[in-house]
């Protein structure tokens, strides 16, 4: 069934006839503050407070050492980054339903937000989006030099004229539904590992 | 012809408190602690009550422009390759969602939370045209499984006791009634919903804000739900409300620094996802649902409860809801937010429901909107009384209160009479459960020894003997 174009006509001409004869301008939003140090100190303990944990590693190579480290009995290692293979890139996955049996996925954040310890993730960094919430666990790499103060500027980061999918992820899966008891690993990733790693160092 | 009831909030806030010593004090202490969370998440943000004044301007502006809005959204998402819909109503918006699935021959569906769809009574309707509908957000698939609505906006589930929960799976799914550990409970879930997942032939989710600068629009959940279901299956469908728009990107700063904060009391909701047309290889319909809110608009007294992003700070601070219950009020919108909103899908039915308040205030001191919900509950009771809805019992005592308060002389007397009476007052008619389930568990405050008036006499005024 088509919607007709009626429907859009009396919505539209309902809206007009019942709009409020004062007008509200946009009362633009102000630039707050902010100092920009440690914001990778405040990052990370946001991050862990929403369940989340982060890593310093020296190399490239230290992340395959720190994802055998995490999660030792994984078996299918699915990554969307270049610094590790994994056991199944992300490049040959054709349909989403293929990733039902990843025990940990691999990607690079666009950025992380200080004030929440969320990160950055769009289509194009998960290859197929499903990725991100399929795997039993995520690593994410992410320059530490890539993190801004709060969502103000985040949101003045992102580019969604250019993704048609982008995720402020803020640590783990997580749910207080049964007595207000945190749990995580409710439907998506069961953990969160951010490892600082500038992309420089392919 | 059917014969449309009042909802009788009070009763069934009753049959909530006395049901036993453990459901009601539970509710009322996860509530509050969440309550105290927001508390102390708005005390750290310098400008948070700045960012309250701005989210309310920029909710003003848009829905006293809402029409340049919606057609600015409608025009970029379609460019970005999404179907748009436009749904007068409930059964408009239920029958357009079936077409879709029916075209598409999808016979599953996984679904996220939405309160509109809770609104037009979606699931019901496509069950009955034999499609399989499964809840997918934990609290909304207990409530889901037990044949009853979501009690909370945000916790749908915050009314049932994790042994509630643990016989519930017992019965449906096949789980241990004994083993009532909420990892375990949660686990369960997981394990149900993942084959569910991959079978559903669509994905369904509501909108938190659709941004008409980019067509986008965004979906706010703690589980990752609603991305698992907008990224697993072929098909997304989204339902949003009209007043759902915001202008521009930058704007969205400011509503998902409030949001989680107001609702949970932490930063953000894990997952806070935007979608601007289609995935990859997939199809994305968004149906845009007046269902009343263009008739909303046109109310003088009422149209910024259009503002409302649905947090439910309103319902975790409100004195009565902690204590009587979601389900309480029969409604799809429950608490301070829902009093204000359900009557105008009908007056008649949730006609009582202004009146299941102590106009405290404290909901229009929390919202991270400024919806000014306790001017407006005193707003319906006026409609309500000017409609002839007002019960008996309170047309009485508002008479015998209007005639005192309009008497002073009379007033005073009877609140110097009122003291030695509560002292004589046999118990049992103070405390007559019956009449008053409220007093059930309260003692009432001691009266005052002395009056205000008596005091400010004695000290504040030209007449008594002003200190220093």
């Amino acid at each position: 069934m088509e919607t007709s174009k009626t429907n859009r006509e009396i919505i539209f001409n309902a809206i007009r006839a019942s709009l409020p004869d004062m007008k509200v301008e946009h009362p633009g939003i102000p630039v707050f503050q902010r100092t920009a140090a440690h914001l990778q100190q405040l990052f990370e303990q946001h991050l862990n407070e929403a369940g989340g944990a982060a890593h310093d590693v020296a190399s490239a190579a230290g992340v395959g050492t720190l994802v055998k480290a995490l999660h030792p009995k994984a078996k299918v290692i699915c990554s969307a980054v270049p610094e590790i293979a994994g056991t199944r890139h992300i490049g040959i996955v054709k349909d989403p339903h293929e990733l039902a049996d990843v025990d940990v996925g691999i990607v690079r954040a666009r950025f992380g937000v200080a004030e929440s310890g969320a990160i950055w993730l769009t289509q194009e960094d998960l290859v197929v989006d499903a990725l991100g919430f399929l795997s039993q666990h995520l690593i994410v790499l992410l320059d530490p030099e890539h993190i801004v103060a709060d969502m103000h500027e985040a949101y003045r980061r992102v580019r969604l004229n250019e993704t048609a999918f982008g995720c402020f992820m803020m640590g783990p899966s997580a749910t207080a539904d049964v007595e207000a008891t945190l749990v995580h690993g409710a439907q998506g990733a069961r953990s969160l590992n951010v490892i600082f790693l500038p992309a420089s160092e392919r | 012809m059917s014969i449309v009831k009042q909802v009788n909030p009070v009763a069934a806030a009753e049959l909530f408190i006395i049901q036993d010593h453990v459901h009601e004090p539970m509710h009322d202490r996860f509530l509050w602690g969440t309550m105290q969370r927001r508390n102390q998440q708005a005390a750290a943000i310098p400008e948070w009550e700045e960012l309250r004044e701005l989210a309310s301007k920029i909710k003003e502006h848009t829905l006293t422009h809402l029409d340049l809005y919606l057609e600015e959204f409608e025009r970029n998402a379609t460019k970005r390759g999404a179907h748009i819909h436009w749904a007068l109503d409930a059964s408009e918006h239920n029958q357009i969602v079936y077409s879709i699935l029916y075209d598409h021959g999808v016979k599953e569906l996984i679904k996220s939370k939405s309160m509109l769809q809770e609104e037009c009574q979606m699931t019901p309707f496509l069950e009955k045209r034999g499609i399989k509908v499964v809840e997918s957000d934990l609290g909304e698939r207990i409530q889901q499984l037990d044949g009853q609505p979501p009690s909370h906006i945000v916790f749908p589930a915050i009314h049932k006791t994790r042994q509630d929960v643990a016989k519930l799976f017992a019965r449906t799914i096949g789980t241990d009634p004994n083993n009532d550990d909420p990892h375990f409970l949660t686990e369960v879930v997981r394990n149900n919903a993942r084959p569910r997942f991959l079978a559903a032939g669509a994905g369904m989710t509501g909108g938190n804000f659709a941004i008409a600068e980019t067509g986008t629009f965004m979906v706010c959940t703690n589980e990752g739900n609603a991305d698992i279901g907008a990224s697993v299956p072929p098909l997304h469908i989204a339902s949003i409300g009209i007043e759902k728009m915001i202008p521009r990107v930058e704007d969205m700063g400011v509503f998902l620094r409030l949001l989680a904060r107001s609702a949970e009391g932490a930063p953000l909701t894990q997952y806070s996802s935007h979608f601007s047309g289609p995935r990859k290889n997939g199809e994305l319909h968004i149906v845009l649902v007046d269902n009343g809110r263009s008739r909303r608009l046109g109310m003088p007294d009422f149209w910024h409860s259009l503002k409302c992003i649905r947090c439910g700070a309103c319902m975790n601070t409100c004195p009565v809801y902690r204590r009587s219950g979601g389900l309480s009020y029969g409604a799809t919108y429950s608490g301070p937010i829902g009093v204000i909103l359900d009557p105008t899908f009908d007056e008649f039915k949730y006609s009582e429901l202004p009146f299941h308040s102590t106009l405290c205030g404290s909901c229009s001191e929390v919202c991270p909107v400024k919806i000014d919900i306790s001017d407006q509950i005193l707003k319906w009771r006026r409609v309500m009384a000017e409609k002839g809805y007002l019960p008996l019992v309170k047309k009485l005592s508002f008479s015998v209160a209007g005639h005192v308060f309009g008497h002073p002389e009379e007033y005073q007397t009877l609140q110097k009479a009122a003291g030695p009476a509560m002292d004589h007052a046999p118990h049992f008619l103070l405390y007559n459960n019956s009449l008053n389930p409220w007093t059930r568990d309260r003692e009432l405050p001691r009266v005052a020894k002395q009056t205000f008036r008596e005091w400010y006499l004695a000290n504040r005024s030209e007449h008594g003997n002003v200190q220093n």
